[in-house]
């Protein structure tokens, strides 16, 4: 027989080790994989932050309420000889319930002002003193197009970048509505046949940065995946020299193909159609939004 | 059929099979009366609500499958257990059936079972109306599940968005069988809230106030409104996209002005509040668990009903946090982000007052109060990870991650599914007169529990790791293999827990403890001053309430003789009569949509045809009650010895 003492003893042991093994497992939660929590940028640097706060915030909460069920639990069994009181009657206490009215509450405002900062600070490209590069992202099934107005390249699954230069993605889809996102970088924006909406990322450092559709748009949906490859000016510059010298134009009829289910490897294009980033999303149903279309700075 | 390989058919087979075997055994026994009489004609409320628990087990099994059958295919990277389509008709499936063919039929088993006995009815406000809410989910459940081997399964996400469900896209007849069947148990589902916010509102036993109901029957009543206010927009976005497809028009296409985002803000007007539609009756059942099994009074029950019903009027206010990243602009999230935090502060204090209703009381660990204590854990962090979701900017990098699979399944089955058990355990002996075998239970609560870690645990850490949701496959090179096959083990022993529940459930018919006294957890509430099962007719007197926890004040002051009928005042009761119709015009629904799904538009009008000529039958009816005689009153009384 075991006394309730060796019993208990035997319990925080085993309590101990799981604690050990889940700080363990939390641990390598600083192993690179964990890309979300590894940003290699400003925005996805702030976004973490907010994470990390709110998770700060709510782990204060839950850890003493729940160590306080099981000490409820424990002191309030209903044994023989439990000396606990017991006031079977006892339901109302004024004082008690304001302050777990009052805590939560409070947690919600400074969280929600947080919030609302960086929710407005997005909007905004990362770094103010530098010019910013467009990149017009266009989803397919099952596949990327990026288009450089810019530099007149295009690309398809992949796109180079250079590096402490905010980039502003415009997004739109033929095709189902996607999801673009490059976790390490920052946050995703949805892809929306006939709406052209507007992504700030930038990268700090030289590097490929996966990235995917969150969003699923059927069969190839698995498939959809595409690298950003960040790179300095000069080294970007040259790349985009490059294209220019080897690769073949985007043609229309190329782009119709493009435009067919299928899924597809890396491809570059040494140009493309003038005005095919918003022809496709007028043919799409964007004559019909125009507001819209000239807030994401489309219609001049 | 043919071509659709083995997987279909053997489910074919199987399906026969079982068919052919239900048939034979009903005949064999000479049962089919005894089924048509006592069950597919009942309009009593505790056998409807008893069709509802077992139709709701069955598709929790259906849907398990899938789940199984997903994580099997995730447990490994580049594996081709399944192909991409079978994939995404398996987690379409699978998120519909859990929510509209499982939770949903659930807490409606919970409401009809135990609502009208809480508040001292004799049944619901429309009897008629709730055997029709039942039969439409039923066949609607039936429609769903058909599309399996009929044509194909639906393969577009149980959330649906056009484009990808457009015709352009998306042939059918898949996601024809979707939106009908989602569209017939919507319409029931409608009529039950309806018919509970009038019972409630309209049955309660003289003397009950609004402010001495059971925290359930509080639960229903809030569950009800966000039904009433909540289901009609589904409707509307259901039936639209139907027209889109079959009729080409252009609500949520580009072209003519349409827009596929109208949906999405449509169906989430509904989504969201649908999660509290199931997780509302789940608190109400952990408030009547916790009481009960603490042997004191509830804490703060004023709180406790402004927090219900201050929880689904946010919830009509959060919607757009499931699209924080479709470009509203800064201001919208902001608001959308602080509305969504909101909730957790009644949230909270529900589980404040919870604990301190423990908190100097005496605590059983019956099986229902451990499920609640595991809720507790499991919602504190579920309710965590929300509000993280909550932040907007966070969101940015959660959103369509693992990490939202992980904390929405926190919620849905820490939070209602084990609400829903502790529920079913709490009234299991109310419905069929014996309680279910602790040993076994505990089998079955601490296997889903581990498992349930082991499964969804990892999946927060994928989200971190960039994984999306709806991939059925995913390269060797990103890491991700062995936290989805820790998931996958989880999975399987959440899987072996069911089974416990299973083998439990048939040990127990047979050797579970006989309840004879109506009062197996010494109870506070009225259900529980009755026989267990209760007669057809609940009270043969109904009581006259003078204080919250009635059940528990008369027996604390040895007065529960009050409540026992005398053969002297005994009076006839007028009860509603059984009637085949509302089963006939779910059959009637399910040929309509059946007719709908492949375009067969004769089938599908002629069958409505026979709903409207039901319900004009229906209508011309004079007589749908009849009255229980005074002597059979006596004799069932006599029988469990309370006369
Ligand atoms: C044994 C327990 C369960 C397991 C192992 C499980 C597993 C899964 C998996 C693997 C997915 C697909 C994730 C993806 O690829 O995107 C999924 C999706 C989903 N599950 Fe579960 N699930 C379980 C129980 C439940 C329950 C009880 C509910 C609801 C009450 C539920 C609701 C959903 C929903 C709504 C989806 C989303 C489907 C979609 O993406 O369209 N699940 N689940
Ligand atoms: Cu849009
Ligand atoms: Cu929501």
């Amino acid at each position: 027989m075991q006394t309730p003492n060796q019993r208990r003893r035997r319990h925080s042991k085993s309590f101990l080790l799981a604690l050990s093994a889940a700080t363990a497992v939390l641990l390598t939660g600083c192993g690179s994989r964990f890309v979300v929590l590894h940003p290699a940028g400003p925005v996805g640097r702030e976004e973490l932050h907010l994470i990390e706060l709110s998770a700060i915030l709510v782990l204060a909460i839950i850890t003493p309420v729940f160590l306080f069920m099981v000490y409820v639990l424990i002191r309030y069994r209903d044994k023989p000889g439990n000396k606990a009181p017991y006031q079977p009657k006892w339901s109302e206490n004024r004082t008690m319930e304001l302050i777990w009215w009052g805590i939560p509450i409070v947690i919600v405002a400074v969280l929600g002002g947080f919030t609302a900062k960086t929710t407005f600070a997005l909007v905004h490209p990362p770094e103010k003193s530098v010019k910013p590069i467009t990149i017009q992202v266009t989803s397919l099934d099952w596949k990327w197009l990026f288009q450089y107005p810019g530099q007149q390249v295009a690309t398809v699954n992949y796109a180079d970048i250079p590096t402490g230069v905010p980039v502003r993605f415009q997004l739109t889809a033929n095709g189902p509505m996607n999801s673009f996102w490059v976790p390490q970088l920052g946050g995703q924006e949805y892809t929306m046949p006939g709406m052209s909406m507007g992504l700030w990322l930038q990268a700090d450092k030289a590097g490929t940065y996966y990235g995917h559709g969150a969003n699923f748009t059927g069969k190839g949906f698995a498939h959809m995946y595409f690298h950003v490859v960040a790179k300095s000016q000069t080294q970007f510059n040259q790349w985009v020299k490059k294209i220019k010298a080897t690769s073949p134009r985007l043609t229309q009829s190329a782009y119709k193909q493009l435009t067919d289910p299928s899924v597809v490897g890396t491809k570059s294009y040494s140009g493309f159609p003038p005005n095919l980033y918003k022809d496709v999303v007028s043919k799409e149903g964007g004559k019909y939004m125009n507001h819209m279309m000239k807030a994401a700075g489309l219609n001049h | 059929m043919w071509n659709e390989g083995p997987m279909i058919w053997t489910s074919d087979v199987l399906i026969l099979l079982t068919s052919v075997g239900i048939i034979g055994v009903l005949t064999h026994f000479k049962k089919w009366k005894w089924l048509w009489d006592e069950w597919l004609t009942t309009v009593d409320h505790k056998k409807i609500g008893i069709m509802y628990l077992i139709a709701a087990l069955l598709m929790m099994f259906r849907g398990g499958v899938d789940a199984l059958l997903m994580r099997t295919q995730l447990a490994v990277p580049n594996n081709h257990l399944l192909t991409a389509e079978h994939y995404d008709q398996i987690f379409t499936t699978h998120g519909t059936i859990m929510i509209l063919f499982m939770a949903m039929p659930f807490i409606f088993a919970m409401f009809n079972i135990v609502v009208p006995l809480q508040i001292g009815a004799r049944d619901v406000a429309f009897p008629y109306l709730n055997a029709i809410s039942f039969w439409l989910f039923f066949f609607a459940a039936l429609l769903f599940n058909l599309s399996f081997v009929f044509g194909g399964s639906p393969d577009a996400g149980w959330v649906s968005y056009p484009p990808l469900t457009e015709l352009g896209f998306d042939k059918g007849p898949g996601e024809n069988f979707y939106l009908l069947a989602v569209q017939i148990t919507g319409i029931g589902s409608i009529g039950t809230g309806i018919n509970f916010l009038a019972t409630i509102f309209k049955m309660r036993a003289p003397g009950m106030k609004l402010m001495k109901m059971p925290l359930f029957t509080w639960s229903v009543v809030a569950a009800s409104i966000v039904i009433i206010a909540a289901f009609p927009a589904l409707a509307i976005a259901l039936a639209l996209l139907l027209l889109d497809r079959v009729f080409g028009t252009h609500f949520f296409t580009m072209l003519h002005g349409g827009d596929p985002m109208m949906f999405v803000n449509l169906f989430w007007i509904w989504g969201h509040p649908e999660v509290y539609i199931v997780i509302l009756p789940a608190f109400g059942i952990f408030s009547e668990v916790v009481a009960t099994f603490s042997k004191k009074r509830i804490f703060g029950y004023s709180s406790m009903v402004a927090s219900l019903l201050l929880i689904s009027v946010i919830s009509y206010f959060v919607w757009a946090h499931h699209f924080f990243t479709m470009g509203a602009g800064a201001n919208v999230n902001t608001f959308f982000a602080v509305a969504s935090m909101m909730v957790a502060i009644p949230t909270g204090v529900k589980v404040f007052n919870w604990l301190f209703t423990m908190y100097r009381g005496r605590v059983t660990m019956s099986l229902p109060m451990w499920w609640t204590a595991s809720f507790v854990l499991n919602f504190l962090m579920g309710g965590a990870t929300g509000v993280m979701l909550a932040v907007a900017p966070a969101d940015y990098q959660y959103h369509n991650s693992y990490f939202l699979i992980a904390h929405f399944h926190q919620t849905l089955i820490g939070g209602t599914v084990y609400g829903l058990l502790a529920g079913m355990y709490y009234w299991w002996p109310k419905m069929f007169g014996f309680k279910l075998d602790k040993k076994l239970g505990m089998w079955a609560m601490v296997l889903f529990n581990i498992g349930f870690y082991v499964c969804f645990m990892p999946q927060y850490a994928l989200g971190f790791m960039g994984m999306q949701r709806r991939m059925y496959t995913y390269p060797a090179g990103m890491g991700w293999g062995t936290l989805n096959f820790i998931s996958t083990i989880g999975a399987y022993l959440m899987g072996l827990g069911f089974l416990f529940i299973v083998i439990e459930v048939i040990y127990s018919i047979k050797y579970g403890e006989r309840d004879l006294t109506g009062d197996p957890w010494n109870g506070r509430t009225l259900e529980w001053s009755l026989p267990s099962p209760a007669p057809h007719y609940n009270f043969a007197v109904i009581p006259t309430v003078t204080e919250r926890d009635y059940w528990w004040e008369l027996k604390e002051n040895n007065r529960t003789h009050e409540l026992r009928p005398k053969a002297e005042t005994l009076k006839s009761i007028e009860m509603p009569k059984n009637s085949a119709r509302p089963f006939l015009m779910g059959v009637a629904f399910f040929f309509a949509g059946f007719g709908f799904v492949f375009h067969w538009l004769i089938l599908g009008f002629a069958a409505l045809a026979i709903v409207a000529a039901i319900m004009i039958h229906r209508a011309l009816e004079v007589h749908d009650e009849y009255a229980v005689p005074v002597d059979e009153i006596l004799e069932t009384e006599a029988a469990t010895g309370r006369l």
